[in-house]
């Protein structure tokens, strides 16, 4: 799936109406099958560019197409087609907290399971070699049974990136792939994505904030500060003097001094209501 | 020599500080003041419970003279020694398995019930239009509105009396109650498996059942536990409108004025409860380990 | 390692699923569980009698008249009832409490102090455990029917709902203040009006409000054995198959059920 964006101005969701927009005027054309880095200090609005493309918010102003459809006038059907072509794996993983890492992971092949196959495989997981095969590759074939709530932070990680192998999407978008990995196992996440998303010609947007990995492993990087594109480059062409002139002021996020962060633990259950019984 | 008034005192207690022999500070402050809404809420209130008991007519002399306590006494008497002849008690056990079948199918029922309903109840999320929510959300309150003997009292002419009319109505009653319960817990479990599932395109339906459900199970299987320790003690009482069970025997035997039977009815209805209420928070404890 | 074949858990959840189905089949007969008897024709005749006979509800002048007058009645049983069961529950709660032992200060309670408060603790569940409607079979029986039967049911069940949650309350949260102002020689009652009071008034308060509004509720069952009020008056149209009455009664119960609740959410809101 080929991405453009024209001029495009977003705000972040939960942004009260005075705060600037997180993305401004931005453009930017990514042709299909392209694994693309985008790099850049906190606030730089990386997480809403993701959302942006994911069609998880309508852009305020400037224009979003989609293999060259804007997704925001197609009718609710062809929407949500075009919504199971793409996957979006957010940071903080979104996995429920008692369910088994291989309900989860299948849960990624949703959108082209018939309703009632994908109730069944609520009971009996539909293809289990397929979601062993998706774990192997970042090196979690042996939780293929646990509960996700007995896993630790960076093997949630890691399940949440092993859905997208499952997903029937041409669209990958990854947000912040490694923030809660050692750095061993960063690699071998990174090697996985990107030589796959290579392989099935999968269009591939990841955020990042370890720019060596991003410089490593993606033949291009974005480089994004304030919600405007700084640099556009193929990544042998980016110097450290781009990378200086982008992280000006939060050179520590540079040198990698941000405290690395930890995924949160699995968030304990909301508190169940007060409720009061007639007893 | 007279205290002067501030000059910011409201012309009464300027007053009442010109006659007083105290400053104003050192006086208490009235009782009722007109503006203090708490006064006025006092007052209602005070009103409605003195209101109450006047239009009443109770009948003081009636428990609270020597006459009644004596009657009381001999009433009380009555009940011992209980009665614990074999075949009573064979048919007063073979009753309290009736109340305790009562009372577990009838949450069962209600458990399935709540849940299907509480599906169209709750906004699964921001944008969910949830047009269903409000009549709902009616139907369940109505459902938990009228309580479980009422429910029986009419499902009695359409099942014939006898321990179904009994479950249906725990039935009826409590799905109205675990279906809001548990549509307040769906709406407060947090929203980010769902939000990934919806960003795929998935359908209502199975975003429920792949994101919410998991996350809320526990919560709703820890409801139905707690309501079924109130369902035992509905139950027994049931069948007071002729639904079977304790409730049944309890009444065709006070009826009798035979004390010291409804004495080990009683009993068993109590050691019922307490063996309910036991099982049921040792399963809870159980489900969230 | 190679791909796992069979998914593990499978055969627990069809084991699970076996021994709820075997549970299932005793229940169903011991309730003499059987949906389909409602659709047999005289049993479908019946309910659709009864059912076509609540329109049009009945609305004349003389059954408003009784309707509101029930409706007071119930209402006031109610109120009367909560006041009774509180003048019984605060002395109750208050022994029952194990912040207001003085024993407690200097380490583990006494003996007999402890066993006190255990006796109260004993006395409150087992009050509660009664249910409401078999004292008020037995109170119909020893001061005749009508509303006094229905509140001392009520004040008696609640008493034991209102000590047992009051002496909870109390116990939660923090008894540094009171455990103060006991070390420090004032008497247990002063420990309790001028620490714990003040900290836990709203809540109480607010359970109170709670706790009226289920006796409403309650106090409609309660008229089905005699206590007067809406349940008396439902139960009398039922038996005479009186379907527009029974429809409005039911009605106008909803609508004080809704209220009841709206007022004590209120309340509950303004005390917080």
């Amino acid at each position: 799936m080929n991405i453009e964006l024209l001029d495009l101005d977003a705000r972040h969701p939960a942004a009260l109406p005075g705060v600037a927009a997180a993305l401004r005027a931005l453009s930017l054309r990514v042709s299909d099958g392209e694994q693309v880095a985008i790099i850049g200090p906190s606030g730089a609005g990386k997480t809403t560019l993701l959302q942006v493309l994911a069609c998880a918010h309508p852009p305020t102003q400037g224009q979003l197409q989609l293999a060259g459809v804007n997704p925001w006038t197609l009718p609710a059907p062809a929407l949500r087609r075009m919504r199971g072509q793409l996957f979006l794996a957010p940071q903080v993983s979104p996995l429920p907290p008692r369910q088994r890492v291989v309900t989860s992971v299948l849960a990624g092949r949703l959108p082209a399971m018939g309703l009632l196959a994908s109730l069944r495989s609520l009971f009996y997981p539909a293809d289990i070699p397929a979601a062993y095969a998706a774990l192997v590759h970042f090196d979690l074939g042996d939780k293929l049974f646990e509960r996700v709530d007995r896993l630790s932070g960076g093997e949630r990680q890691r399940v949440g990136l092993a859905r997208a192998l499952l997903a029937p999407a041409s669209l990958w978008l990854i947000d912040e792939p490694l923030s809660a990995l050692d750095p061993m196992r960063a690699r071998m996440a990174m090697v996985a994505l990107v030589g796959l998303a290579r392989e099935r010609k999968t269009t591939l947007v990841a955020t990042l904030h370890q720019v060596d990995m991003a410089l490593a492993h993606f033949p291009r990087i974005i480089g994004l500060r304030d919600g405007q594109v700084v640099f556009d480059l193929p990544a042998e062409h980016v110097s450290p003097e781009h990378l200086a002139h982008l992280y000006a002021q939060h050179e520590h996020e540079l040198r990698g001094e941000t405290l690395t962060l930890t995924m949160p633990e699995v968030a304990p259950a909301a508190p169940a209501p007060v409720v009061m019984h007639c007893r | 020599m007279k205290p002067t008034p501030t000059p910011d005192a409201t012309p009464v207690t300027r007053a009442v500080a010109q006659d007083s022999a105290n400053p104003p500070w050192k006086l208490p402050p009235p009782l009722f003041d007109a503006r203090c809404r708490a006064c006025w809420f006092t007052a209602a209130l005070l009103f409605l419970v003195v209101a109450s008991f006047v239009s009443l007519n109770l009948d003081w002399a009636a428990f609270a003279s020597m006459d009644a306590a004596r009657s009381m006494g001999r009433f009380v008497a009555e009940f011992f020694p209980p009665d614990l002849s074999p075949i009573f008690v064979n048919k007063v056990v073979w009753a309290a398995w009736e109340t305790l079948a009562m009372s577990a199918l009838g949450t069962a029922i209600a458990a399935l019930l709540g849940l299907v309903l509480a599906v169209p109840a709750s906004r699964l999320s921001h944008q969910d239009p949830a047009w269903l929510r409000r009549p709902t959300r009616w139907l369940l309150n109505a459902l938990r509105a009228i309580p479980e003997l009422v429910w029986a009292a009419l499902l009695l002419i359409s099942a014939g009396l006898g321990p179904m009319a009994g479950t249906l109505a725990l039935a009826l009653h409590t799905g109205g109650v675990l279906g809001r319960l548990f549509a307040e817990a769906m709406e407060n479990v947090p929203s980010g498996p769902g939000d990934s599932l919806r960003t795929q395109g998935v359908g209502r339906l199975r975003v429920f059942a792949y994101a919410t459900l998991p996350q809320v199970l526990p919560q709703l299987m820890s409801y139905m536990l707690y309501r079924w320790e109130n369902n035992i003690r509905a139950a027994a009482i049931l069948g007071v409108v002729g639904a079977g069970g304790l409730g049944q025997l309890l009444s065709f035997h006070m009826g009798l004025f035979q004390m010291n039977k409804t004495a080990t009815i009683l009993a068993v209805m109590l050691l019922l409860v307490a063996c309910v209420d036991v099982l049921s928070f040792s399963l809870r404890r159980w489900l969230n380990r | 390692m190679s791909a796992p074949a069979r998914d593990p858990a499978f055969a627990s959840r069809m084991l699970w699923l076996c021994l709820a189905l075997v549970l299932l089949w005793p229940l169903c007969v011991a309730t003499e569980f059987r949906l389909w008897v409602l659709w047999e024709p005289e049993n479908r005749k019946v309910t659709a009698n009864f059912v076509r006979s609540f329109w049009p509800l009945v609305y004349n002048a003389e059954f408003l008249q009784m309707l509101v007058l029930e409706t007071w009645r119930t209402v006031a049983m109610a109120t009367a009832g909560v006041t009774l069961a509180l003048l019984l529950a605060v002395p109750l709660s208050l022994l029952a409490t194990r912040v207001l032992s003085l024993s407690a200060l200097s380490g583990r309670m006494d003996r007999w102090p402890a066993v006190l408060r255990w006796c109260v603790r004993a006395t409150l569940i087992v009050l509660r455990s009664i249910p409401e409607l078999i004292w008020a079979l037995v109170f119909v029986r020893v001061v005749g029917l009508g509303p006094t039967a229905g509140v001392l049911a009520i004040a008696l069940t609640y008493d034991g709902m209102l000590g047992k949650v009051y002496a909870e309350i109390l116990e939660s949260g923090e008894s540094h203040a009171a455990q103060t102002l006991m070390r420090n020689g004032s008497g247990r009652l002063q420990a309790f009006v001028y620490a714990l009071l003040p900290s836990h008034a709203a809540e109480l308060a607010s359970y109170t409000v709670y706790r009226w509004e289920c006796a409403i509720r309650s106090s409609v069952v309660l008229g089905f054995v005699g206590a007067g009020g809406l349940g008396q008056q439902l139960d009398n149209s039922m038996k005479m198959f009186n379907g527009g009455e029974v429809a409005t009664l039911l009605l106008v119960f909803i609508a004080l059920v809704a209220l009841a609740d709206r007022l004590s959410a209120w309340l509950r809101k303004a005390l917080a």
